[in-house]
């Protein structure tokens, strides 16, 4: 979340609470509703490796709030952030562990696997076109989001058929 | 309960010159009233054979077919094309729409020869086109539509006559997301509403309508379950943002 954070600072001061209400607001139900205490355990975090800074902001008949801005070295770190590459979703699969390497130890054959493997990503699939039929239209992040869920479903849907193709 | 499809020991031979390649090796299926059936497997697996056989479109070679508790297999061509007229809906990735005939009368169609009268089968059209968002097209040709919208039509055109079993091979095989998206709606609808469906499909967002998933591979059903759903959450607990 730190740099999700970050992003949030680069466009104004704000603290944490204003910082959470940020979050909802741009991601919708796509986003799992931060956690207040892990937002500001994340900012204290970033102040104290010098990427951001606070300012105490007095109020009338209430304790003071900390306004939290964007320091030039966190600048920096969400520059490098937004200009480099992103890793994709997944560099190794778990499933495909499995599949390689149960048949070894003669606990379970791979079609098996497969077969079960194949309902459990369909039945995510379910979850995520019940999901979208819920989503209002104007949530476009939220859509976005389910929507790129469900590619990658496809994706590991497809590939589970090469799988079965080649080593079943 | 009669089951709507029922086959036993179904196998389907090719004659490829003097090799004979199996492309399906026994079958026994079963799809009950009401039931959505999700076909899948890796290609040439046999699952295109499969419902084009119990569609009567491909013969078979040894085994049985079961539709409605008649048996079927043993039908004369003109008798299927009949039986495929009252009893059987069938949507192929290529749409095979009626070139010369507007896309309300390639709908309206197959209801009047399964014995609808005139209002019936326009009331039928009509709400069909309506689901698929389509009433404003019902006037055009089918060559005037695109990809995406002729497919709407072919499935519009293969519930017309309240078949007892649709039959579907990759009906969105060529769909964008959001024509998919109708499709998917007017399937859910029609499930919902009693209507038995057995579809091969690659399409997860499609089979994931399926009450059941049969998986094919060389020929042999090698799992045949339910789809398990939880039914609960927002998108934040489905899909985890890292």
């Amino acid at each position: 979340m730190r740099l999700h954070l970050l992003a949030l600072l680069a466009k104004e001061p704000a603290h944490g609470y204003e910082l959470k209400q940020a979050l909802e607001q741009t991601f919708g139900s796509a986003y799992p509703s931060p956690n207040i205490g892990q937002i500001y355990v994340t900012l204290g975090r970033l102040e104290k490796d010098g990427l951001v800074r606070a300012v105490d902001v007095e109020q009338s008949n209430r304790p003071n709030k900390k306004v939290y801005y964007l320091t030039a070295k966190g600048r920096e770190l969400l520059t490098v952030w937004v200009d480099e590459p992103t890793e994709g979703p997944r560099v190794r699969d778990e499933f495909f562990m499995k599949l390689v390497l149960a048949p070894l130890t003669g606990i379970a054959d791979r079609m098996a696997l497969i077969s079960r493997q194949r309902r459990h990503y369909l039945g995510l699939m379910s979850d995520l076109n019940d999901l979208l039929s819920r989503t209002p239209p104007t949530d476009r992040v939220a859509i976005l989001l389910i929507e790129g869920a469900m590619l990658h479903l496809q994706a590991d849907l497809d590939w589970l058929e090469r799988c079965q193709e080649d080593l079943a | 309960m009669t089951s709507v499809v029922k086959t036993v020991n179904l196998v389907k031979i090719y004659q490829d010159g003097a090799v004979p390649v199996p492309a399906v090796r026994g079958v026994d299926l079963q799809v009950e009233p009401g039931e959505f059936v999700a076909v899948m497997g890796p290609s040439g697996s046999g699952k295109s054979t499969l419902v084009h056989m119990l569609g009567g479109l491909d013969t078979r070679t040894s085994g049985e077919i079961w539709l409605d508790g008649k048996r079927v297999d043993t039908l004369s061509e003109s008798a299927w094309a009949l039986l495929r007229r009252k009893r059987i809906g069938f949507v192929f990735q290529f749409f095979n729409l009626v070139a010369n005939m507007t896309v309300g009368d390639n709908v309206e169609l197959p209801a009047l020869l399964a014995g609808a009268s005139p209002k019936v089968a326009r009331e039928r059209r009509e709400s069909l086109l309506a689901a698929l968002n389509l009433t404003d097209r019902a006037e055009a040709a089918p060559a005037q539509l695109s990809g995406g919208e002729q497919q709407r039509v072919a499935l519009a055109r293969a519930l017309a006559n309240q078949p007892s079993l649709l039959l579907a091979d990759e009906p969105t095989g060529n769909l964008d997301s959001r024509n998919t998206r109708d499709v998917l709606r007017l399937l859910g609808k029609v499930h919902k509403e009693g209507q038995t469906i057995v579809m091969v499909t690659h399409d997860a967002r499609v089979a994931s309508l399926a009450d059941r998933v049969v998986s094919l591979f060389d020929g042999e059903i090698v799992d045949d379950g339910r789809i398990a759903r939880r039914r609960t959450g927002t998108a934040g607990e489905v899909i985890d943002l890292r």
